[in-house]
């Protein structure tokens, strides 16, 4: 009888989390964005406790001031307090960015997985309705369903979420279709398991970097087009706003010297949009997955 | 004077996680005309010596102690002479083909690249001396075929295109990494046949770096083995084979599965007579449709009856897996039966069909694709019970699993490590203890062992043997090692382009083979016995019509 054998000692293993942490704490890039990310979340969403403004109201009596006093990044044309505004303006813009980027990697996840999973003409018929998605411009979808409709947060959530979803399910179903033929996949079948369980066990955890990764840039990408949409005048109503429509509102504004209301929504998305891309970069490296396109 | 002088090389890599030496101490000699054979398992340094001779280190790599060819440093020496150096004064062959060519450019121009790269002939002239490279390593019609892609080649014409390439300059060193490994054995001999003569023709040193002890025999003058990092013995041939002198060089020839060529003490045993386990009745397996379908299988007929083993084996192409896969439900014959256990495996749905499949156990090739990385080794042992003893309890489902890695003799606390941490040969033993925890009455083992060392080869297919005769289940067995087949199966079939070549007791049917097909098969694998193997090299190429 052979002899049990001798296990080499752990080596490292247990501690791949905390090496994959490190390798992404090593990208300065990565957690500079990470930083950014964190503060403008605590500024939007915790920034109001501290710094309370009345959003809803017009105050006729405080319109176009400097920054300065009172109002440390002046007024707008209604009277709203600039700097309360922009925290009030970043909760929608991350909001249905964050809420947006992920409805978009999990609806691509699930197309990707089992049109790459299915195989045939199913996998066929899926990927050209992808690829029909991804010749039509999402921003022209966008602004027809704008003009058709005046969405609510929730709705603007949903209709980013629906038209982005393709390139993340085409990055998955490549994914998927590597992961099929695994041995450990083929063992599975072979002793009886069922399709889901492929799925939901194997393909999915060992796809999971590349989801993370994907979702990222969508984040980074629905902030830019909520920008869009909102800077049309066709993204959330007044008296809600977010920073597209801030800058929006505050173009006229410019060209009369009134640069506080421009510069800084156009900064905190130039920032936000930035931030998630070296995110994402930092992750793709830490992953060693290949990212979009 | 030697043409590659290495003189206690080391090489240390620097991880993440430090530093790591790969080799230490190293110290060879190749004379012109010599073949110098480096061999060892995985991980002993041999490819990172290979690589260090041609100036090819990873910049991770620090290089010391000296290394010259043909009387150049090699360590230290400027990119641009090392440039000069290879292709010229000294090549390589790698060991796979298909990655070694560009598959966009025709194979008369990469050769007629390489020559220009050295000496400055007009294109014409560089295009004709393509040609004749491809004629003298054996291209059939080299003028028609150097306008060829290597896609339209075969992985053995397609090394022996890598092999121009090397030789084009006429170097006097030759490094070849294990340059048949991923060849099949007929087309291996042919090719270490063209290697030996371009070495006798023109005086070139080789540097064979193999793991393959029969490739040696067949081969090699000199012998270096190396472990960890480290040379062992030295010798010549017939002496480091025949009369090892190191412990380690002794265990590993001892581990190497020999093909037996005389006839076995006892008479073949009949093969058991009750109802076959699984059952292939003229199954053919069609890939793709129209004019493009390739036929995998045609017309294949095999039982496994119980207790037994039956080996399935082919060269590559020769449907042997498909045969596997059929067998396991994994691919839907496109005429013919299968039955499982009596059972129609092709009308038996849901249910009733993973009822059929729970019967049966599954081990792959590969040890690192076989366990999902993202699973503990217990979840993955507990998969099927996850699947098929839904009512099983966690505390239980534990305790099997811990039973069942005992029973393939790994440690019971191993379930709560990652495959990541394990051997490749644990690895296998975890497929297995996966493919036993249901208590299956077949094994399908797909090539279990072959990307594994032969001493942990050896270990693996012990437990394999040991558990056959312990639980009593039927083996169907894939492999293209003839002699691992000849050791482990009673009953043998011979695959060929998808059709059955041969059947029989392996006692009979590799020793006394009918067709002239399995006789060539078999007088192509090399044994590791440089007398012997020089005796039966002579005999094949009798037996082809070559002149010795």
């Amino acid at each position: 009888m052979s002899a049990v054998l001798p296990v080499t000692p752990p080596v490292e293993a247990a501690a791949g989390y905390r090496h994959s942490v490190r390798r992404f704490a090593r990208n300065r890039l990565a957690v500079a964005g990470l930083v950014v990310v964190i503060l403008f979340l605590l500024f939007s969403f915790l920034g109001p406790l501290l710094y309370s403004t009345d959003q809803t109201h017009t105050n006729l009596t405080q319109v176009n001031l400097a920054p300065g006093g009172a109002h440390l990044l002046g007024t707008d044309a209604v009277g709203h307090d600039e700097l309360g505004r922009l925290m009030y303006g970043g909760r929608v813009s991350l909001l249905v960015g964050l809420a947006a980027g992920i409805l978009a990697t999990v609806i691509g996840t699930l197309w990707g997985a089992i049109a790459g999973y299915a195989g045939g003409w199913i996998d066929a018929v899926m990927m050209r309705v992808v690829d029909a998605g991804i010749a039509i411009p999402a921003l022209f979808i966008l602004l027809v369903v704008s003009a058709i409709t005046t969405p609510d947060t929730v709705g603007l959530i949903l209709i980013l979420g629906l038209v982005s979803w393709l390139v993340p399910s085409r990055l998955v179903r490549a994914e998927t279709l590597t992961l099929k033929n695994r041995d450990y996949v083929l063992t599975l079948r072979a002793v009886g398991g069922t399709h889901g369980r492929a799925i939901t066990r194997h393909i999915l955890p060992n796809s999971v970097s590349t989801i993370v990764v994907a979702a990222t840039f969508q984040v980074a990408d629905a902030i830019l087009l909520v920008a869009y949409v909102s800077y049309l005048g066709l993204g959330v109503q007044p008296p809600s706003t977010d920073w597209g429509g801030m800058l929006s509102a505050g173009l006229t504004a410019a060209y009369s010297g009134r640069w506080w209301l421009i510069v800084p929504p156009g900064l905190a998305i130039i920032l936000v949009v930035c931030a998630f891309n070296a995110i994402g970069d930092g992750l793709r490296d830490t992953f060693d997955v290949r990212g979009r396109g | 004077m030697s043409i590659l002088e290495i003189e206690n090389l080391g090489v240390t890599f620097s991880t993440e996680t430090g530093d790591v030496p790969a080799v230490r101490d190293v110290s060879l000699r190749v004379r012109p005309g010599e073949t110098l054979a480096l061999v060892g398992e995985s991980g002993s340094g041999k490819s990172t010596v290979a690589l260090a001779a041609m100036g090819l280190l990873p910049g991770s790599a620090r290089a010391t102690g000296r290394v010259r060819v043909g009387g150049t440093d090699v360590i230290g020496a400027a990119e641009a002479d090392l440039a000069g150096l290879r292709g010229r004064t000294a090549s390589m062959v790698f060991q796979e083909p298909a990655t070694a060519l560009d598959p966009l450019t025709r194979i008369g121009a990469q050769i007629a690249e390489v020559i220009r790269n050295h000496r400055p002939v007009p294109v014409k002239d560089a295009a004709r001396e393509a040609v004749e490279l491809l004629r003298r390593v054996g291209i059939p019609e080299p003028e028609r075929r150097a306008f060829a892609y290597p896609f339209q080649l075969s992985g053995g014409q397609r090394q022996r295109v890598v092999i121009a390439m090397a030789i084009a300059n006429a170097p006097s060193l030759l490094i070849a990494d294990e340059p048949t490994t991923a060849l099949d054995v007929t087309v291996q001999a042919e090719i270490l046949d063209l290697l030996r003569g371009l070495a006798a023709d023109s005086g070139t040193g080789v540097l064979l770096v193999t793991h393959n002890m029969g490739v040696v025999a067949d081969f090699a003058d000199r012998v270096a083995v190396m472990l960890q990092g480290e040379v062992v013995e030295t010798g010549p041939v017939e002496e480091v084979l025949l009369r090892p002198t190191d412990d380690y060089t002794r265990r590993l020839l001892e581990a190497v599965p020999r093909l037996s060529l005389a006839d076995p003490p006892s008479g073949a045993r009949d093969r058991p007579v009750e109802e076959p386990v699984v059952d292939l009745r003229e199954v053919s397996v069609r890939f793709g449709r129209g004019r493009r379908a390739v036929r995998a299988l045609d017309g294949v007929s095999l039982t496994v009856r119980p207790g037994e083993t039956v080996g399935l084996v082919g060269e590559s192409g020769s449907g042997k897996s498909t045969a596997a896969r059929v067998a396991l439900g994994l691919v839907a014959p496109s005429a013919g039966s299968v039955s499982l256990f009596g059972a129609d495996l092709g009308r038996a749905g849901g249910r009733a069909r993973r009822a059929l499949l729970s019967g049966v156990g599954v081990v792959l090739q590969d040890p690192v694709a076989s366990l999902d990385a993202r699973m503990s080794v217990g979840e993955c042992v507990a998969e099927p019970l996850r699947v098929h003893r839904r009512g099983m309890s966690s505390a239980e489902r534990r305790a099997r699993v811990a039973d069942v890695l005992e029973l393939v003799r790994l440690p019971r606390d191993l379930a709560h490590r990652g495959p990541r941490e394990l051997s490749g040969g644990q690895r296998q033993r975890v497929s297995l203890a996966r493919a036993l925890v249901l208590r299956p009455r077949l094994l399908v083992a797909d090539e279990p062992t072959s990307a594994l060392d032969v001493s942990v080869q050896r270990s693996v297919l012990e437990v394999i043997r040991e558990l056959q005769d312990e639980l009593g289940f039927a083996c169907l067995f894939v492999s293209h090692d003839l002699a691992v087949v000849q050791q482990f199966a009673q009953h043998v079939v011979v695959l060929r382009a998808g059709r059955i070549e041969e059947e029989g007791s392996t006692a009979t049917t590799l020793l006394h083979p009918r067709t002239d097909y399995t006789r060539r098969l078999i007088a192509a694998v090399p044994v590791p016995d440089p007398v012997l193997q020089r005796r039966r090299r002579d005999e094949r190429r009798a037996a082809m019509g070559v002149k010795a």
